[in-house]
């Protein structure tokens, strides 16, 4: 084994194993477990935000509209068909993933700025729908009305419900799930395919690789892992909210990649951490925290612009 | 019946020309620039606040003027320290700061004037309906249309006939070359940015007097400036002042059968436009990057 191969190895250990222990080593400093969920959900919503941005090289910010869509397709699920967590997961995930995959057909047909630009403009729709369909998604309220189930294993069941460390830890077998997918999808000779695509359109088009149809599929792979992530944030909340399908969660999507590093698999887990936290905290001190949260954005986008990783291996390779 | 489709469409046609106005500003600035202007919304705001600011000193004839320039002026210095060392970068981070710089905007003037909407007072003279029959056809409204009118015509005279003009679209369509003509590119599109956001601003104290002023004003007209910009096809400003009166007229006209999907309707023109013709209705076969 290579030292940067062990190296690699150690790190990941490490990063399951800060994650394994979360509630223990949380709620002493200050925390508590379900910020630790919330982290887990919106990191992989900004992992499937820069499965696209990072590795494809196009910028959607219209994503919190497949997240939303994950998120009321999971409390419908529950709310009128039945009362199973897995069921809602499904139901959720299948929901943004297939409208993401017939609205993708549409919007791959552009590239760069109109792109992300055609990608806000659809998200928007979503937002409108959730927004004056008030009779099924309960409007500007948001739909209520339900809650995630226990989970029967045949021998046991498992309240997920009222223990916040065992919800803790479906989230993350969920988030492991899917980490393991999407790291399995970039090492396959689909996402070698997709970091050609990234790093020159052109010469990826040269060598006879269908570019539109991959950018689609890759954009149909993202929204199915933004749908999961979203039905999972429904669990979390036990609601879904309209402006999750806002383009300023989307915003804060891209914002979570860019601040971690766009250009590493674990870099968007990473900046969700941090944007939470700084979030979560400016919002409890002072009632101008929107400024805060632009100022931070401003701030990285001049200072950081490689991300918090991206800084530190700078560092380490000039050193 | 036939009144109330009148009604609504001339309401489409007035708001769909704020539209114009907004999308023909970010579009100025996409097309030069490759900047997603996030905070063109932002600018509008700003240059509706001061324009209700300064109109008890010069009135509102004055404002009409100094307002869009002052904000014209507090673009030219958002571009030159923030977005400036950006333009050799990836879109992405101009639009991530833009963004971040609408949050600051809107909180910033809910801090200077409070979360409450500003009524906003016309002169007289426009106020009083043109006819009883058309109750809807305020002077004010016709004022607006006049003014967005007259500002549409000088803009296209300033890109066709000034110097200025005829390098923002030279620098549109190749800004290497204009470069190496020995064109000072940086004040280009200093210059640049600052008409777009003139434009911005004037909508903001055009849009104060028929809406009143909120600190969320500006979001509410972005997104169909948006679309405005996609269903005329980015690159053509004919095409961008085409798609925002589209827009707004389909609004308008939906209205009165689908009240609910007023605002919808926007979205399915633009998919409809992309599907059958992704440049968009004026775009060129070139811009399609």
């Amino acid at each position: 084994m290579s030292r940067a191969q062990a190296q690699q190895l150690v790190a990941l250990a490490a990063i399951w194993l800060v994650l394994l222990l979360a509630p223990y080593w949380m709620v002493p400093l200050g925390g508590y477990t379900a910020l630790g969920t919330r982290v887990l959900v919106l990191g992989l919503a900004a992992m499937s935000v820069n499965f696209l941005l990072g590795f494809t090289g196009v910028l959607s910010f219209g994503h919190a509209a497949y997240f939303g869509l994950g998120a009321y397709g999971a409390g419908l699920s529950l709310k009128f068909l039945a009362s199973s967590t897995p069921l809602s997961l499904a139901s959720g995930m299948l929901l943004g993933g297939i409208i993401g995959a017939l609205l993708g057909a549409i919007i791959v047909r552009r590239r760069g700025v109109y792109f992300a630009m055609v990608t806000i403009a659809f998200g928007q729709v979503f937002y409108y729908i959730a927004f004056q369909w008030s009779s099924l998604t309960g409007g500007d309220d948001g739909l209520r009305g339900f809650t995630r189930q226990p989970l029967h294993l045949g021998l046991a069941d498992i309240d997920i419900l009222s223990n916040a460390n065992a919800f803790y830890y479906f989230v993350l077998l969920c988030f492991a799930l899917a980490a393991a997918v999407m790291g399995y999808i970039l090492r396959s000779p689909f996402g070698r395919t997709m970091i050609a695509i990234r790093e020159n359109e052109r010469r990826a088009r040269f060598l006879g690789i269908p570019v539109e149809r991959h950018i689609w599929i890759a954009f149909t792979l993202s929204c199915f892992f933004m749908g999961f992530a979203g039905a999972l944030y429904a669990l979390v909340n036990n609601f879904a909210d309209p402006r999750g399908l806002h383009y300023s969660q989307s915003g804060d999507f891209v914002m979570m990649a860019v601040m971690g590093g766009m250009r590493s698999f674990w870099g968007p887990l990473l900046g969700a951490a941090v944007f939470v936290v700084i979030q979560d905290y400016i919002s409890s001190v002072t009632v101008n925290w929107m400024s805060f949260v632009g100022m931070l954005f401003v701030g990285v986008v001049l200072l950081f612009p490689r991300g918090i990783l991206g800084f530190v291996r700078r560092r380490a390779a000039t050193q | 019946m036939t009144q109330l489709l009148l009604f609504n469409v001339t309401n489409g046609l007035i708001i769909g020309a704020f539209y114009v106005l907004m999308a023909l500003g970010l579009s100025l600035i996409l097309n030069l620039s490759n900047v997603i202007n996030f905070a063109h919304g932002g600018f509008l705001v700003i240059g509706g606040y001061i324009a209700f600011a300064i109109t008890p000193y010069v009135g509102f004839w004055g404002a009409l003027l100094i307002a869009p320039l002052l904000t014209a002026c507090i673009g030219l210095i958002v571009e030159r320290i923030l977005i400036r060392p950006l333009y050799g970068r990836d879109p992405l981070y101009s639009l991530l700061l833009t963004f971040g710089l609408a949050f600051i905007i809107e909180d910033g003037t809910r801090f200077i004037w409070g979360p409450q909407g500003k009524p906003v007072s016309v002169p007289a003279l426009l106020a009083q309906p043109v006819s009883l029959d058309l109750f809807f056809i305020t002077g004010y409204r016709l004022f607006m249309v006049a003014m967005v009118a007259i500002t549409v015509t000088l803009l296209f005279v300033l890109l066709r006939y000034t110097r200025l003009g005829i390098r923002i679209r030279a620098g549109t369509l190749d800004l290497e070359t204009v470069a190496a003509l020995g064109i000072n590119v940086r004040l280009l599109r200093s210059l640049n940015f600052a008409v777009g956001v003139f434009l911005a601003g004037l909508s903001g104290v055009l849009a104060a007097g028929q809406l009143g002023l909120e600190p969320t004003m500006g979001t509410g007209l972005l997104m169909p400036s948006f679309i405005a910009i996609i269903v005329g096809g980015v690159g053509s400003l004919a095409g961008t002042l085409l798609g925002g009166l589209l827009i707004g007229v389909a609004s308008g006209i939906t209205a009165v059968f689908l009240p609910a999907a007023s605002e919808a309707i926007m979205y399915v023109l633009m998919a409809v436009v992309l599907l059958i013709r992704p440049r968009g209705l004026f775009g060129e076969e070139g811009m399609m990057t």
